[in-house]
């Protein structure tokens, strides 16, 4: 069974979706992507889309729980490469992709990953955590 | 209306899912559908293929390639022979899912093409029929 | 009918060449421009094709149903002679007369070769109704035809008029103008995601100062396009929504989820606030020294 590759860019994962999945491949992602969050301490999680020509609600419920599944470990997801007729579709299917970050592209993904970040630990500065 | 093109085919697994969505490409495509309009119709089946296998038990799809006209068509029967379902406006509602699903599958396709049947009959089955057209 | 066999097959199998040469013939006789069909270079390459397919859809002696899949081939040949003679400018009639004129030299043979009365009625009734239904096919492909290439040119000009445009480094505008009907907004929607996707631009401005009136079919196409773009990872501005339009918006009950400004300036300039720019003005000149 064909495995999808988990890159890590600094402190970022990159998951890059580029076959038709089914359920067993999409099952086995979530779970390899939780251990490599906690096994290299990633602060970000970028799934780049850019390959899919269909995303349906299965697909969308798996991206909602990998972005779920990922803050309560304390790292930001963004969805990268959507395509328009897949954004077209999506909307007329009535799916929304609540607490997924999106992102046009890999490097725009990063910079966002980065802001969120920076940002967050200046709040716990502040605070004085 | 002519019937272009006509295949039928299992959807008892994930598998076939990811089948029956190639099959629905190549049908839109041969019936010169937009991009946009090959996206809806593949994500439509999509969903219904998913219901067929996760609650339907598996069952079939028949693919047809249609003409009416000027306009070309494609058109999608989906038959099981599951449980079947008693409360089919409850299941047409955003939302509603028996299962671990987001509640889209059935009112999510509806919007996404121009024609859509559902009939069930508990304990007996279930056929839905979806139809896009260019 | 269908148990007796139709003669008609056997006497094209065996005068096929005679038969062709006088429908090249007649078609030029017939020919309403003078024998143009004639000259034109195609012609007898397509008749000859469509005596040949002629017997091999015929070959199973159902001549009935021209849907049947037995002539798939024959309708796909038309088909092509129909596209052909569209783009070269000829009329339906015209371009059925391709296959109408084929009766006269296929009566002629049928009177020549069927002693029996009966039978030759049969046989010309059976010929005549299948080259009638094959004429007409030719009729619906041309209209068929000549309606998408129509529909080509009118995408095209819908291209060319509905420019979008890079207003700055990652900043797009799409100034909208004249009447929107459905059809049009969604094709200028999708080139906008498009352009979005190539230019990596985060911030669209839709315009639509230019528009007179907004139904509710258009603005569901508005609101679903800044849907769409927003779950890409970019986002619209709406700038020049006229007094009425507000109004058309309230009245509708339309949830605008987006941000909207009086005009395209307002929006630029929200637009490069956003993405981190300031705009200043160079310093005033120096006082000369002595003054």
């Amino acid at each position: 069974m064909a495995e999808i590759p988990i890159l890590k860019i600094g402190d970022c994962l990159l998951v890059s979706i580029q076959v038709d999945m089914h359920d067993r491949l999409a099952m086995a992602l979530q779970d390899d992507l939780t251990q490599r969050i906690v096994k290299d301490r990633a602060r970000g999680v970028m799934i780049d889309i850019s390959a899919l020509e269909i995303v349906d609600s299965f697909i969308g419920r798996m991206l909602n729980n990998i972005a779920a599944m990922s803050r309560v470990l304390d790292a930001v997801t963004v969805v990268v490469g959507m395509r328009p007729a897949v954004a077209i579709t999506l909307v007329e299917l009535g799916l929304t992709l609540s607490g997924v970050r999106t992102a046009l592209n890999v490097d725009k993904g990063l910079a966002m990953i980065r802001g969120i970040i920076d940002r967050g630990e200046q709040e716990d500065d502040r605070r004085g955590g | 209306m002519i019937v272009e093109a006509d295949e039928t085919m299992p959807v008892r697994s994930s598998d076939d899912v990811v089948r029956a969505r190639q099959a629905v490409r190549a049908k839109a495509i041969a019936a010169g559908f937009s991009l946009v309009d090959q996206t809806k119709i593949i994500t439509a089946a999509s969903e219904i293929a998913r219901n067929t296998v996760d609650y339907g038990g598996g069952g079939t799809m028949c693919i047809q390639v249609l003409r009416s006209g000027q306009h070309r068509g494609v058109r999608l029967t989906f038959r099981d022979q599951g449980p079947g379902i008693s409360d089919i406006s409850l299941a047409m509602q955003d939302g509603y899912t028996t299962g671990q699903g987001l509640g889209l599958g059935l009112s999510g396709a509806k919007r996404l093409v121009n024609e859509f049947s559902i009939t069930s009959t508990p304990g007996q089955g279930t056929e839905v029929i979806l139809a896009r057209w260019k | 009918m269908a148990e007796k066999q139709s003669l008609i097959l056997t006497l094209i199998d065996k005068y096929q060449s005679a038969l062709l040469d006088d429908w090249l013939a007649c078609m030029a006789r017939n020919s309403p421009s003078g024998g143009t069909l004639r000259r034109d270079g195609e012609t007898p390459e397509h008749a000859k094709r469509f005596l040949e397919q002629l017997r091999r859809s015929a070959r199973n002696q159902q001549l009935d149903d021209i849907n049947a899949p037995d002539w798939a081939p024959m309708r796909d040949l038309l088909e092509e002679v129909s596209r052909a003679r569209v783009t070269q400018g000829f009329t339906p009639s015209e371009t059925a007369t391709f296959v109408f004129s084929l009766k006269e030299p296929l009566f002629q043979l049928l009177r020549r070769e069927i002693a029996s009365p009966g039978t030759l009625a049969d046989e010309i009734w059976i010929a005549s109704r299948l080259l009638d239904s094959l004429g007409l096919y030719t009729i619906e492909c041309h209209a068929r035809t000549r309606e998408e290439l129509i529909g080509r040119q009118q995408q095209e000009l819908l291209e060319l008029s509905t420019p979008v445009v890079e207003l700055w480094d990652g900043i797009l505008a799409l100034p909208l103008i004249g009447t929107l009907d459905s059809a049009r907004t969604q094709i200028v929607m999708e080139s906008l995601l498009e352009r979005i996707v190539d230019s990596g631009a985060e911030i669209a401005i839709i315009d639509i100062t230019g528009v007179p009136t907004v139904d509710t079919l258009v603005a569901q196409h508005l609101i679903k396009t800044i849907s769409a773009a927003r779950l890409m990872g970019a986002d619209c501005i709406l700038s020049g929504i006229r007094p009425q339009i507000a109004q058309t918006i309230v009245h509708l009950g339309l949830e605008l989820n987006v941000v909207s400004k009086a005009t395209m300036a307002d929006a630029l300039g929200l637009a490069l606030r956003r993405s981190g720019r300031v705009i200043v003005d160079r310093a005033a000149p120096k006082p000369r020294q002595g003054d």
